[in-house]
C-alpha cells in the first residue's frame, strides 16, 4: 500500500466520520423540535393555570363562576373510563397477540387479520365513536355511560395493544420455546409461563401509549353522549338510597377532562382560560402518573425474569 | 328492559366484569342541546341543584341546537336547550316518536357584528352591505372592502363566522342573506367564538358575527358595529336596551328550551322548570344575556301549568322578531 492509497482511505473515513456526525446533530435535532414544542406548550399551560391549581380545584364541581369552577366530576370520570379501558382493552388485546403469534397458523387469513389490525390503528376515532354510538348505545342498550365510554376507547386502542404484544413476544429467543417444547410442555404451558412473562415488559408500553391516546380522546366520547355540565359523581358502590349496587357506577352519566378542557376555552370569560390550562396541567400530570406505574410495574416484572 | 339485561349481559362478559348491571334509578333532569343557550342553563342548573341540596341531580350536555333535537325528539332527554324555534322537520320527527313538548323562550341574544378597533372607516353598517360581503354569489369575488363601497379604503376583507353547525349561523344567514345556511363558504368558520375574537383583534381588515356575551368580554380588542335594519333608519349599536325596546334589527334573536310533555308531569322537571322561570332574569344577566320582561316568564310559567303544546313559530326561523311580537305571541 503506497502513500497515496493510504492518504485516499483517511480522507475516505474522515468524510465517513463527517457523515456520522452530521446525522447525529441531526437526530439531536430532531429530538429538540419534539421536546422544545412539549416543554413549551407544557411551560405555557403551568404559567397560565398553576395559579388555578389547588385542592378546592380538584374537588369542586363545574360552575358558571370561574372561580369556584374545579375539575372533580371530570378527573374521576376519566379516571372510571380509563379503568374500564383498561380492563376491556388488556385481556383482549393481549390474547389477540399471543394468539396470532403462538398459536395460529401462518397463512393467507392470518394474513389479512394482521394487515386488518394494523389499519385498525390508523382509523379516525371518530368512526369507533359513530361505532360505537350505534352498537353500545342503541344497540345494546348500555345508554350513555361510563361503561359505553370505556368500551369504546378500548376498541379505540385494541390495535396498539395487539401490535405491541406481538412485537414484545416477537422479540423474545425462540431458543426459549424450543426448549420448553423439548420438555415436553403444551403451547399453553409455554405462553403462561415463558412468553407472556416475559413480554410483559413490552406489552406494558403498548397499553401505556394506547392509555395516554385515549385519556385525551374527545371526539368518540362526545359522540357516544358525554355530558357538559355534571354536578354530580356516579354511585360509590353501597351508597346512597337505595343502596347502590358494585357496579351501579358503570351505568352513569358522566364527562371527561378534554371536555371540560374544550367547554372552558370556548367560553366568553377570559378567567375561563385559566381552568382550561390548569385542567391540562392536571391531565398531563395522570398521563404521567399512568408512565410512572408502567416504569414501576415493568422494573418488578424484569427483575422476576431469569433467562 | 330484556335488550338493557341483554346487553348488560354482553358487556359483562366483554369487560371481564361478574355482577348484575341494572341501572340505578336516579332523580335526573337531563338537558341537551344548543351552546349558545348551555350558560343560562348551566346557571340554572348550578342553583338548582344547591337549592335541593343535590336532592335532584341535572346534567347538561352540548351537542347544538340540532343535534339536542334529535336526542329530544327520540326521547333520550328532558329538556333541549334551541338558540332558535323548532324546524318543520323536527316538528316531524318529534310527532312521528310521539313526542309533545312545551316551547318556552326563555332570554334574548343580539348576534355582534364586530370589527377591529382599528377600522376607522366603518361607522355603521347596512343589511344590504352586509349582504354583499356574506351573500353566496360573493364567494371569491368580494375580496376587499372597496368592492363593497367605493368610499372604503382599498384593503382586503377578511371574514369570521359562526360555523355552518350552528343555529348562529343559521339565523345570521336568514336574517343577511334571506334564506337559512346561505352563505359564501370562504370565511374563516370556528364552532369556538374565541377563535373568531382573536382573528378580529388581529386583523385591521376583518369583519366577524357572534353572540353578544363575547363582545361584551372582548370590549377592548372589539368595536361593534351598529346595523341599519332599512333604508331611512337610523342605525342602532347593540345593548341590551337596544334589543328590549326592539330597535336591534334584525339580528336578535329569542333563544329557548322544549320541554318534554311527558317528563313535565315527573316532579324533578316540574320543579326545574319552575326555578329556570323564576330565577331566569336574574340569571340571564349574569352570564350576559338579554331577559325578557318579568311578564314573559309568568305566560311561561303559565303555559307550563296548562300544557301548552307546540310551537308558536310554525317551523320556521322567524327572522326579526322583537321581544314585543314574542310577547304577543306567547300572550295568546
Amino acid at each position: 500500500m503506497n502513500q497515496q492509497e493510504l492518504q485516499a482511505l483517511r480522507t475516505m473515513i474522515v468524510a465517513h466520520k463527517r457523515w456520522d456526525m452530521m446525522f447525529g446533530l441531526l437526530g439531536i435535532l430532531a429530538l429538540m423540535i419534539a421536546l422544545m414544542t412539549f416543554t413549551a406548550l407544557f411551560a405555557d399551560m403551568a404559567i397560565n393555570g398553576l395559579g388555578r391549581i389547588s385542592w378546592e380545584f380538584l374537588t369542586s364541581f363545574p360552575s358558571r363562576r370561574a372561580a369556584n369552577a374545579g375539575i372533580l366530576s371530570a378527573w374521576v370520570g376519566s379516571v372510571l373510563v380509563m379503568l374500564v379501558t383498561a380492563v376491556a382493552a388488556v385481556p383482549l388485546g393481549v390474547a389477540a397477540g399471543v394468539y396470532l403469534e403462538e398459536y395460529a397458523r401462518k397463512n393467507w387469513v392470518t394474513d389479512i387479520i394482521e394487515i386488518n389490525v394494523s389499519n385498525l390503528a390508523g382509523v379516525p376515532s371518530i368512526i369507533y365513536g359513530l361505532l360505537a354510538l350505534g352498537l353500545f348505545v342503541y344497540t345494546f342498550g348500555l345508554g350513555q355511560s361510563i361503561l359505553t365510554a370505556g368500551l369504546t376507547l378500548a376498541l379505540l386502542i385494541l390495535p396498539v395493544v395487539i401490535v405491541a404484544t406481538r412485537e414484545a413476544i416477537r422479540s423474545i429467543p425462540q431458543i426459549i420455546r424450543e426448549g420448553a417444547y423439548a420438555c415436553g410442555a403444551t403451547t399453553w404451558q409455554v405462553v403462561s409461563d415463558h412468553i407472556v412473562p416475559y413480554s410483559s415488559a413490552g406489552i406494558l408500553t403498548g397499553v401505556i401509549i394506547g392509555m395516554a391516546r385515549a385519556i385525551g380522546e374527545t371526539a368518540p366520547i362526545i359522540t357516544v353522549g358525554a355530558l357538559t355540565f355534571i354536578a354530580f359523581l356516579p354511585p360509590a358502590p353501597f351508597t346512597g338510597e337505595p343502596p347502590a349496587g358494585v357496579f351501579d357506577w358503570l351505568f352513569a352519566p358522566f364527562t371527561v377532562m378534554p371536555i371540560q378542557m374544550f367547554n372552558w376555552t370556548s367560553r366568553p370569560e377570559a378567567a375561563f382560560l385559566a381552568n382550561a390550562a390548569a385542567a391540562g396541567f392536571i391531565l398531563v400530570l395522570m398521563t404521567l402518573a399512568m408512565n410512572g406505574l408502567a416504569i414501576w410495574l415493568r422494573y418488578r416484572l424484569r427483575k422476576n425474569i431469569n433467562w | 328492559m330484556k335488550i338493557t339485561n341483554y346487553a348488560a349481559a354482553a358487556a359483562l362478559v366483554l369487560s371481564g366484569v361478574s355482577a348484575s348491571g341494572l341501572v340505578h334509578a336516579d332523580v335526573l333532569v337531563k338537558v341537551d342541546g344548543s351552546s349558545t343557550v348551555y350558560p343560562i342553563t348551566e346557571a340554572v342548573a348550578e342553583d338548582f341543584q344547591k337549592s335541593k341540596k343535590n336532592a335532584i341531580k341535572v346534567t347538561v350536555g352540548i351537542s347544538g341546537t340540532g343535534g339536542g333535537f334529535k336526542k329530544f325528539c327520540r326521547g333520550e332527554t328532558d329538556i333541549s336547550n334551541a338558540s332558535r324555534p323548532i324546524l318543520k322537520k323536527e316538528i316531524d320527527d318529534c310527532k312521528a316518536a310521539g313526542i309533545e313538548y312545551m316551547e318556552l323562550p326563555v332570554a334574548y341574544d343580539a348576534l355582534t357584528v364586530v370589527v377591529n378597533p382599528k377600522n376607522d372607516w366603518i361607522k355603521s353598517l347596512t343589511v344590504a352591505e352586509l349582504k354583499t360581503m356574506w351573500e353566496p354569489g360573493a364567494q371569491g369575488k368580494i375580496t376587499n372592502w372597496k368592492q363593497v363601497n367605493p368610499a372604503w379604503p382599498d384593503r382586503p376583507l377578511k371574514l369570521f363566522g359562526a360555523g355552518a353547525d350552528s343555529g348562529t349561523f343559521d339565523y345570521f344567514t336568514e336574517a343577511i342573506n334571506g334564506k337559512s345556511k346561505a352563505s359564501r363558504g370562504d370565511f374563516t368558520a370556528s364552532e369556538d367564538d374565541n377563535v373568531l375574537v382573536q382573528g378580529v383583534a388581529r386583523d385591521v381588515g376583518a369583519l366577524g358575527f357572534f353572540g353578544f356575551a363575547y363582545y361584551e368580554e372582548n370590549k377592548d380588542k372589539l368595536r361593534a358595529v351598529p346595523i341599519v335594519d332599512k333604508e331611512g333608519k337610523p342605525a342602532v349599536a347593540p345593548s341590551i336596551k337596544t334589543v328590549i325596546d326592539g330597535s336591534y334589527q334584525p339580528l336578535a334573536r329569542p333563544i329557548f328550551i322544549y320541554v318534554n310533555a311527558k317528563s313535565a308531569d315527573k316532579p324533578e322537571v316540574k320543579e326545574f322548570v319552575e326555578y329556570y322561570m323564576k330565577n331566569a332574569e336574574k340569571l340571564t344577566k349574569e352570564v350576559k344575556y338579554v331577559p325578557l320582561p318579568a311578564k314573559a316568564y309568568d305566560y311561561n310559567l303559565g303555559h307550563f301549568a296548562k300544557r301548552d303544546k307546540g310551537t308558536k313559530f310554525g317551523g320556521e326561523n322567524k327572522v326579526g322578531i322583537t321581544i314585543e311580537e314574542l310577547m304577543k305571541l306567547e300572550a295568546k
